[in-house]
């Protein structure tokens, strides 16, 4: 497997560090939100109360430039009578009795939670690093994608480019901020807090590689165990971002979580974008010509 | 192992949302939650993309008016490029919020940024605009000839590069329409250029000019028509809420304009006015048309998670997740 991206290692030299990330597995998340409350403190991010949303317990919705962990909570209904021995995960995942969305408790039915701990993906091919017209995205020494504060100058190119929605803009200060892998901590040899205050090891960091060999096992074991939809997500090189530095374990298809089912770098495509744009460029100048010569003066 | 124990349940008593339940079309998504975020790019960028395209196009004209020994009209043309062109940094200037914000775009040059190229094409083609018309005014710039020829060059691209930047992301009503996207653009161009021109140079001396307009309004009809058909479903936004109303704005205006042009354009100065208003309005609010179709493509989790699933199924995408474990 490759883990190179674009400037890392290559421009780093002898300064590289090995490619760091998070391995998120979402089969033994409890939906503490410890997560969410050690990165907001670690990081120093302003209070988003936006109020009772009615969502099951998720009350952030999204990562965003004040969330950069956002546990979600999806309840699904799994109906009653299921005694053939399947388990609630199995049961829920007969096609025909999933449903993504909320549902109250109705009586006799089973309900099985899911919830998993979402953050940038520190993508290897990061459509937000290469669109940004400062270089304020970054790659640092340790594979991962970092936003300069004093650089950034709002223009907000990243935003839509993001294939996930992770950047946002704080309407205080016209920047954008998101998840730095706690890019301080990393250079004094910490890991990241979220990962830290993780109470089940949902939430596992270190190096790329030994991650996703470690991923492997257990995406072998719950397989072996029945669980039949358990899957990795973004552990791959050949998927539309070449993999991702977080990538994760999930028991449903990814847009059950609001992840996106094949996501994928725009930069793939700007060979065609910039042809397209001269070519129309050229249109335009030949218009021009045929308008002015094309008939009386 | 049946059901969950009610007594022990602690889920909150709350009557599911509608949008909450498999959103649209049978799209599975979390809480009918977008996937993406919207731009935060405000009123300022689409006036952009019109006064970028004015003056790109109205500089080519007025250079190649002047070959052609159409002085006046060239005049009239330049003065368009110019309006243009002092608009266009003034509108990028107040959207980022502070002046020296625009500097920090000029930090280095990157071609997988198309607002990176596109800041320093703006940079040439605005900053040899004014020279270029000052110069055909008055001839008092020196090497003005230079000033003229750098305008009506990369005015060329400073017509579609907004294009390429809007497609380069991955919203998919502007991504999935990158090949048609640009051409769209450059008939708005051409059609804006063509408008302006023609308002401002007595009838007698514009006849390049409404055949410029006359052409980027059939361009423009032919070619986002083109577009919103290859973007097949993933084109319905241009049939919703702003994005629908800019458009239906900038087809009845711009019918109006052109026929207005064709019947009386030659004869009467108020007519040439007037048709040249009704144009400028298409070009502009066919814009706001484009720029809202994104904002209402990226709110709208269907318009992300559908295709990309759809692709899945139909075996011409692997997709980013994978059941069979690789030991
Ligand atoms: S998930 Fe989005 S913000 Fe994070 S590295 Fe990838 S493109 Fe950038």
């Amino acid at each position: 497997m490759t883990l190179d991206t674009v400037s890392w290692p290559a421009s780093y030299g002898d300064e590289a560090k090995p490619r760091k990330g998070f391995f998120t597995d979402t089969s033994i998340c409890i939906g503490c939100k410890a997560c969410e409350v050690a990165c907001k403190e670690w990081n120093q991010i302003p209070m988003s109360i936006k109020g009772f949303s009615g969502k099951s317990y998720d009350n952030t919705l999204a990562l965003g430039a004040n969330t950069w962990r956002h546990v979600a909570f999806v309840e699904q209904r799994v109906p009653a009578g299921v005694d053939d021995g399947a388990s609630l995960v199995e049961a829920a995942a007969r096609a025909d009795v999933i449903d993504a969305g909320v549902h109250t408790y109705q009586e006799g039915d089973g309900l099985r939670w899911l919830m998993a701990s979402d953050v940038c993906k520190h993508c290897t091919d990061a459509a937000c690093l290469e669109v940004c017209p400062t270089g304020a995205l970054f790659r640092t020494e340790f594979g991962t994608v970092v936003v300069q504060e004093d650089i950034c100058n709002g223009c907000g190119y990243c935003i839509p480019a993001c294939p996930f929605g992770v950047l946002e803009q704080r309407k205080d200060d016209g920047r954008v901020w998101k998840c730095t892998l706690c890019y301080d901590r990393l250079k004094e040899d910490q890991q990241p807090a979220c990962a830290q205050a993780c109470p089940t090891d949902s939430i596992q960091f270190g190096e790329l590689d030994e991650l996703r060999h470690r991923a492997e096992g257990r995406l072998k074991r719950l397989q072996d165990a029945g669980q039949a939809e358990a899957r990795l997500y973004l552990a791959d090189d050949d998927d539309g971002i070449h993999g991702a530095g977080a990538f994760f374990l999930l028991l449903d298809e990814p847009e059950v979580y609001g992840l996106p089912p094949d996501p994928v770098d725009t930069r793939h495509e700007l060979g065609s974008i910039w042809s397209a744009a001269g070519a129309a460029a050229l249109a335009l100048g030949a218009g021009l010509i045929a308008a002015v010569f094309g008939g009386r003066r | 192992m049946t059901a969950t124990d009610p007594t022990t349940s602690t889920t909150p008593v709350a009557t599911p949302a509608p949008e909450a339940i498999a959103g649209d079309g049978g799209i599975r998504s979390y809480h009918g939650q977008p996937v993406l975020k919207e731009p935060v790019w405000s009123w300022e960028i689409p006036c952009y993309f019109y006064t970028g395209g004015l003056t790109g196009a109205s500089s080519g004209l007025a250079f190649l008016a002047e070959l052609r020994g159409n002085d006046l009209l060239a005049r009239r043309a330049w003065a368009a490029a110019m309006m243009g062109g002092v608009a266009s940094p003034l509108l990028l200037i107040s959207d980022l919020g502070k002046p020296e914000r625009f500097l920090n775009m000029l930090r280095m040059f990157k071609v997988t940024s198309p607002m990176s190229v596109g800041s320093w094409i703006l940079v040439v083609a605005g900053g040899s605009t004014p020279l270029a018309a000052i110069d055909a005014w008055t001839g008092w710039i020196p090497g003005g000839k230079y000033a003229r020829r750098t305008a009506a060059m990369f005015g060329l691209p400073l017509a579609t590069y907004t294009a390429a930047l809007v497609s380069n992301t991955a919203i998919p009503v502007w991504h999935k329409a990158h090949r048609m996207l640009p051409f769209v653009f450059g008939s708005g161009a051409a059609m804006s250029a063509g408008a302006a021109t023609v308002a401002l140079t007595p009838p007698g001396a514009a006849a390049p000019a409404r055949r410029l307009a006359l052409a980027g309004a059939v361009a423009g009809a032919v070619t986002s028509e083109l577009m919103e058909h290859r973007l097949g479903e993933q084109g319905e936004p241009y049939k919703q809420g702003a994005a629908a109303t800019f458009r239906r704005v900038g087809r009845v205006a711009g019918a109006a304009g052109a026929l207005l042009l064709v019947s009386r354009g030659r004869s009467s100065r108020a007519a040439a006015v007037a048709s040249g208003m009704l144009l400028s309005a298409a070009a502009l609010s066919t814009r706001w048309s484009v720029f809202k179709a994104g904002f209402q493509s990226a709110s709208d989790p269907k318009y992300v998670i559908g295709p990309q699933r759809e692709a899945i199924s139909r075996g011409e995408r692997r997709g980013a997740a994978r059941r069979e474990p690789r030991i």
